[in-house]
């Protein structure tokens, strides 16, 4: 059996403990949905699509932020069969283990997350060779889903609400990189300030916890030096 | 950390890599050379890279340090806004003029 304790209540409130029988193949997931299911309706947590696609499901497992679909039980308990699930740190809890993400994608608007065209329906399909190095640059940080596995590892976060943080300043660093976009200066300028790309203390664990493997830390970096070199040259690119 | 500020920070610290590895060994030097006071004294008097060096050290350390105090600042407490950086600003007034009133006691010494 494994000896599951759960957060209860918001941003205060208590661990509850239960006992959930240990199967094959079972997942963090199963787990939650176990207890909601057969042993208390009232928990609040918060999944769509299961396979590691929607980025809803992410939790605190064991201490560390993980998406809870595609974490096996198997990896993450010893032999003690003690599990400890909590919301995603540094957000505000609606409810157990379901957190508010409202701020979180307020910070991709901020950040001018938001592809922005030069182009009209009346022009040609824009050709942008996979290879070349923007759009490698670009690729390399384009499979985010926002799971905000990220924001809860990271201490600057934790430090300073209204940092952007890594999942935002990812987002940026990929439309920068988009040869199509056409924000520019305004999409630096965004990610410029005391909330921005500079005060990313490069500590990694947004690239140590991210589910996907993407490396938002030299997203970060990338912006860094974008950011710099238009401040000393006026240039964006 | 704003752009400028990011710049101002790295590019002081430059300078500070190559002045603080100057004053430690000048220190080593001084230390186990075993001047006394009066010897390091008479290095000093009216020795104009001396000087330089320690004005350069002084004013990269006034303009890094208060940037790297407001970052501190702004992480470990709400304190935030135009008053935040009239503090570490005049920190770094403060570090300027001690520093600078260091190094030319012992220029004039």
């Amino acid at each position: 059996m494994l000896q599951v304790e759960v957060w209860r209540g918001t941003d205060r409130g208590r661990f509850q403990s239960f006992a959930v029988p240990r199967r094959e193949h079972q997942t963090i997931l199963d787990v939650v949905t176990e207890i909601q299911r057969e042993q208390d309706a009232t928990l609040a947590y918060r999944f769509a699509c299961r396979v590691g696609m929607c980025g809803s499901c992410a939790m605190v497992v064991n201490g560390r932020p993980r998406w809870t679909c595609r974490t096996r039980v198997s990896d993450v308990v010893g032999d003690d069969n003690r599990l400890r699930l909590e919301p995603l740190h540094n957000f505000a809890v609606v409810k157990d283990l379901a957190v508010e993400m409202t701020r979180f994608f307020d910070k991709w608007r901020d950040a001018e997350g938001s592809f922005q065209s030069a182009r009209t329906r009346d022009d040609d399909f824009a050709i942008v060779p996979p290879s070349s190095p923007r759009r490698q640059a670009a690729d390399a940080g384009i499979e985010c889903i926002g799971c905000g596995v990220c924001y809860s590892a990271c201490d600057v976060v934790s430090w300073d609400a209204s940092y952007l943080g890594p999942a935002a300043l990812n987002r940026t660093w990929t439309l920068v990189n988009d040869v199509r976009d056409a924000a520019g200066a305004a999409r630096l300028d965004a990610v410029a300030g005391d909330n921005g790309c500079h005060s990313c203390h490069v500590h990694m664990s947004c690239t140590t916890f991210c589910p996907k493997g993407l490396g938002p830390t030299y997203a970060i970096a990338g912006l860094k030096r974008a950011v710099t070199a238009r401040a000393l040259t006026g240039r964006t690119g | 950390m704003t752009a400028a500020l990011f710049i101002a920070q790295r590019a002081t610290a430059v300078v500070l890599a190559f002045a603080v590895t100057i004053h430690l060994a000048t220190i080593v030097y001084a230390a186990r050379g075993g001047l006394t006071a009066a010897e390091i004294l008479a290095r000093t008097r009216g020795n104009g890279w001396f000087l330089a060096l320690y004005l350069v050290f002084v004013a990269a350390v006034a303009i890094h340090a208060p940037i790297g105090l407001r970052t501190i600042v702004r992480e470990w407490s709400a304190w935030r806004g135009r008053s935040l950086d009239l503090a570490v600003a005049g920190f770094g007034a403060l570090l300027l003029a001690m520093g600078m009133g260091a190094a030319l006691v012992l220029f004039l010494a």
